[in-house]
């Protein structure tokens, strides 16, 4: 009987629907400033449609005449169903759909209107067994303590260790317990035949949130799929960045962070391309270091030499080249590569091991990823590539992939440009592979022999895509690649990821 | 201090509202470890106190030259000295270490600045300057022009400045986004204005503004811009835009420790042309390390180890019979290390302390000849070095080497694993606050009751605007608390009589430090050790 049963339950009521409404409030303003970027913005605006949807909620509470007890669980109810699948559906949908920002604003001022209806109904509920001016001074101070505790929570507990979409169902799910114990506290005011349903309907909401929160990984997986654009089969969130591995059409596709890297359909072109012409300069291969190149794939060209004796992998991410050794389809396709006695792997910064005292490698294969960001653009920088020469014998050969000539040209004759600004001799060359176009690499050492001269030593079932033919033609340029004039990438200008931006941006 | 004051106090310190601070008492700073260091306060103000009874000594050291501190002044005169093939010198140094304001520290394998963290590249005209960087391997030799080839590594590396501003970083010092088109015209016609002050010649062909100052033109025009706040010369010129004021502020802040409407407008102007190229509008690059300006010291101290003397507190000189040749100069020093007074007798004195101290030291110091209308003054700074486990997310443009907050008083933190190409993991940034207003609500003996715990929280407040997380990944905060750090070139001081000629010696005394120049820039101070180290081989009639 709620005239036995103690006020401050009702009171721990107000604290947690204040909670949860706050919560549903930030998660959206900062899942909107994740993925629309410009946070001022988009907390202004949810900021606003929320507030202005909670009027609205409070002026509606008014046509609410009869069943209020009822009536409040059932928004109850709403709200935990509505908060709790707001984030996962927002991140999910995300890729998909237009009408993004309506969709949040419209689940924004939802939420909004019906925690908007929640204090008013509760207030009523409570009026009868207090003084105005006591319930008033209570309700609203509880509100405001629960919107506090919400705010300090938020980003200290819950976006740090359990990200948006578990918050947004470990909320929902306490929105719908304090549904399924209100129905135990509001009995004398509810009809028996409403108690059951309300119940019922109350543990089935709990029960989807539940699993929603079990399977909080899959849902993750499920938003980057949708942004993917294939199947994840795997997926690992490392210290450095987002691997995924996704099935589409027969192959398997590696994303870095969301970049393309190999499509398992056509990456032998990229990489025989890559590795082979730094193998057949007139220095023995024997001690190879590849850099970047996690993935094992420019390994597997790598030991295709008998000579080769040792391989130094210098790869930033020990999750990648973990991946590379375990994952069942990537070891089948780089021959398990990265398991051969032949290799070592150290997993750090390029830029950081180019500084250790090493003995000379006979070939160099560099495969970082496209220089995207200042982190990866200072390993194509003037100062790395003349740290690399401490790395070289004089007929060393060292291949790079440097980006898209076609989609990028500034981006990649500025790659070839400062190889030369600090010694080199540099060929630049291309290959066509399906999954990124057309694409470039520079072939560089402190003395280059003449391309022409090259011969594959490999049988030729050892290799897929070259030939001693078309090999010459890699180092041939069409018309559309005319070399074009660029800056000189160094440290303290980093034109190169400037250029990229502006390429591959004006591309997509 | 209790919550509700402190929150007050770090507001007003930081120049944020109430409502800003919201969050501000959440929580204490449970895993969060540090320290609170301050230069040897107690040493410095014992110096002064010249009741105390001359103390008998027992040991006399004859060393021809003595160099009294060892910042960057005291070690370039010591430097200077040495490379003109002179070596009976000492140098004393009061701290446990040499450095000064250009001290650096270092922690589990991480190396940060405690104070100056930068120059810029040396002009051509600055030429032991490029001996010096050419010495430790910063330069690599000089192009046709003259203008020396700074070795990349050294060379601040991309991307060097970012603001925060209306929620979001942005490139650069200036909050672009967000500005109207007035005052986007207005920075235009800024920077304009200082590429010509940067290109105009005076009448005797020298730069109107450059570094050292001792070699910028005598332009009576120019320097009596001297006599008018930066400020005032805004208002001149007609720009009223906030962002460009608080952009220049910010500047004023950053080099001088003053606020806009307090500095000179000749060093408000010098800070940006000083430091443009004759030929473009490209600025001087900046040169940094890991450590700042620590690696400078770690340099000199590497050459002038056998020379210094730590923890020796010289109370007093005096300077005894005349000027000439024939001069000496008694020494009476404290060796902290072996607790006990020690005496020196030298022909000739550089004193590379702040001129704050001279006339508690020097007997006679200038003998009534000191003006008291513009006198010396010295700012406060805080500085402190926030380690952290992980990268905060950022929001807009990525982490540069600079990171300022628009509207804060404090100058945000330097990122001291940038140049060494770190970009992943564990780090520590280097958060620089100076205390720059005029008429403070908190005076200096409220700034020296302050706990630790007061100013880390005041630390994190500033870094919360920008990384709203940031306490989850701090480890530790240290933070250090600077009295008198940086000479304050105030309107009317730089150009004015006292500070002109306090670099002239007094008796056999001669004299060394950045704030004979008003602005406390490692280039002023190296000047300054040059120029005394030449002045006592000339009288000494050492071949130079």
């Amino acid at each position: 009987m709620l005239n036995r049963a103690p006020l401050f339950l009702m009171y721990l009521n107000v604290l947690v629907i204040a909670i949860c409404g706050l919560i549903y409030e930030l998660l959206a303003g900062t899942l909107a400033s994740y993925v629309l970027g410009d946070s001022v913005t988009q907390f202004s605006l949810v900021i606003g449609t929320y507030l202005s949807a909670m009027g609205v909620g409070a002026w509606l509470s008014r046509y609410v005449r009869t069943q209020v007890a009822r009536t409040f669980i059932e928004i109850e109810l709403a709200l935990a169903f509505l908060g709790g699948i707001s984030a996962p559906l927002l991140f999910i949908v995300f890729p998909w759909v237009e009408w993004f920002r309506p969709l949040l604003l419209g689940m924004v001022f939802s939420i909004g209107v019906f925690v908007g209806l929640e204090l008013p109904l509760l207030m009523r509920i409570l009026k009868e067994h207090l003084d105005f001016s006591d319930l008033v001074s209570q309700v609203l101070a509880f509100d405001y303590v629960g919107a506090l505790v919400a705010s300090i929570l938020f980003p200290l507990i819950f976006v740090p260790y359990l990200g948006l979409v578990r918050t947004s169902l470990v909320f929902g799910a306490l929105n719908a317990c304090v549904a399924l114990w209100s129905t135990f506290l509001l009995l004398p005011l509810l009809t028996p035949r409403h108690v059951s349903s309300l119940r019922w309907r109350s543990a089935i909401v709990l029960g989807l949130l539940v699993i929603g929160l079990l399977k909080a990984d899959q849902l993750t997986l499920l938003a980057e799929e949708s942004s993917l654009g294939g199947h994840v089969i795997h997926s690992v969130h490392s210290p450095y960045q987002r691997i995924a591995i996704t099935n589409k059409r027969g192959g398997f596709q590696l994303f870095l962070n969301g970049h393309l890297q190999f499509n398992s359909a056509d990456e032998y072109r990229y990489h025989e391309a890559l590795v082979h012409p730094a193998m057949l300069g007139p220095r023995i291969p024997q001690r190879i270091l590849v850099m970047g190149g996690g993935d094992g794939l420019a390994v597997r060209e790598i030991l295709k030499y008998p000579n080769v004796r040792e391989v130094l992998l210098v790869d930033l991410d020990p999750a990648m080249t973990q991946l590379s050794k375990s994952f069942p389809p990537l070891l089948k396709l780089n021959h398990s590569a990265l398991l051969d006695s032949r290799v070592t792997i150290r997993n750090q910064d390029a830029f950081l091991w180019i500084n250790e005292d090493t003995e000379p490698f006979d070939a160099v294969i560099i495969d970082f990823p496209d220089p995207s960001n200042f982190s990866v653009g200072k390993l194509y920088t003037s100062h790395f590539f003349r740290k690399l020469k401490t790395k070289l014998h004089n007929d060393s050969l060292v291949s790079i992939q440097c980006t898209s000539p076609l989609v990028a040209p500034k981006s990649f004759w500025c790659v070839v440009r400062t190889l030369e600004s600090v010694g080199y001799q540099v060929r630049p060359f291309q290959a066509t592979v399906p999954s990124f176009g057309i694409w470039g690499y520079a072939l560089a050492s402190l003395t280059l022999p003449p391309v022409e001269k090259f011969r594959l030593p490999l049988a030729t079932d050892q290799l897929r895509f070259l030939n001693d033919r078309n090999l010459q033609h890699l180092f041939v340029f069409p018309e559309d690649i005319p070399r074009l004039e660029s800056a000189v990438n160094r440290l303290d200008n980093q034109v190169l990821v400037r250029y990229y931006d502006e390429e591959w941006h004006g591309y997509d | 201090m209790d919550t509700i004051n402190r929150r007050d106090w770090i507001g007003s310190l930081l120049g944020l509202s109430a409502a800003t601070l919201a969050g501000c008492s959440r929580s204490e700073m449970h895993s969060i470890d540090g320290e609170l260091f301050s230069p040897d306060f107690s040493m410095g103000h014992r110096l002064r106190d010249r009741s105390q009874p001359i103390p008998v000594i027992r040991e006399w050291n004859d060393v021809p030259v003595v160099i009294v501190g060892g910042g960057i002044a005291g070690l370039t005169a010591g430097w200077h000295l040495q490379r003109r093939g002179f070596s009976e010198f000492t140098i004393l140094e009061l701290e446990g270490h040499v450095g000064g304001t250009s001290s650096s520290g270092s922690r589990d394998r991480f190396q940060f600045p405690w104070g100056a963290h930068y120059i810029t590249a040396p002009l051509p005209e600055n030429q032991p300057m490029i001996e010096f960087l050419r010495e430790m391997g910063v330069v690599e030799g000089i192009d046709t022009q003259g203008v020396p080839i700074i070795a990349e590594e050294y060379l601040c590396r991309e991307p060097e400045e970012r603001v925060f501003a209306d929620g979001i970083w942005q490139e650069g010092l200036f909050p672009v986004e967000g500005a109207s088109q007035t005052e986007l015209a207005q920075v235009a016609d800024f920077h304009e204005k200082m590429r010509e002050w940067s290109l105009k010649r005076g009448a005797d062909g020298k730069r109107l503004f450059t570094l050292p100052i001792a070699h910028a033109s005598e332009d009576p025009v120019t320097r009596s811009l001297d006599q008018i706040s930066m400020l005032e010369w805004m208002n001149q010129q007609g720009w009223d835009s906030p962002r460009l004021r608080w952009y220049v502020d910010y500047a004023c802040r950053d080099d001088y420790g003053l606020t806009i409407d307090r500095t000179s407008a000749w060093a408000g102007i010098l800070y940006y042309a000083a430091r443009l190229r004759s030929d473009s509008t490209q600025s001087q690059d900046v040169i940094t390390w890991p450590a700042g300006n620590g690696t400078i010291v770690a340099h000199l101290k590497s050459k002038l180890e056998s020379h210094i003397q730590n923890q020796a507190i010289v109370s007093r000189i005096r300077p005894l019979g005349d000027s000439g040749q024939n001069a000496v100069s008694e020494l009476l020093v404290f060796d902290k290390r072996r607790d006990e007074w020690v005496g020196y007798r030298a022909q000739r004195v550089i004193f590379a302390a702040p001129q704050l101290i001279a006339r508690h030291v020097i007997d006679g110091f200038r003998e009534g000849a000191i003006s008291t209308d513009l006198p010396f003054r010295y700012s406060w700074w805080l500085v402190a070095n926030i380690h952290l486990r992980d990268r905060p997310r950022d929001f807009g443009f990525p982490v540069c080497w600079d990171n300022i907050f628009y509207q804060s008083k404090s100058l945000g933190y330097v990122v001291s694993t940038h140049q060494s190409g770190q970009d992943h993991g564990p780090t520590v940034w280097t958060w620089y606050y100076p205390f720059a207003d005029n008429t403070p609500r908190f005076s200096r003996e409220d700034l020296l009751k302050a706990s630790w715990s007061d100013w880390a929280e005041m630390v994190l407040t500033d870094l919360e605007i920008a990384h709203p997380e940031i306490r989850s990944l701090v480890t530790r905060v240290d933070v250090m608390r600077w009295g008198h750090a940086m000479v304050e070139p105030y309107t009317g001081f730089v150009w004015s009589e006292p500070r002109q000629s306090a670099a002239k010696p007094d008796r056999n005394v001669h004299f060394a430090n950045s704030d004979l120049s008003g602005i406390a820039l490692m280039e002023e101070a190296f000047f300054h050790g040059v120029r005394a180290a030449e002045e006592v081989l000339v009288i000494l009639g050492e071949n130079v």
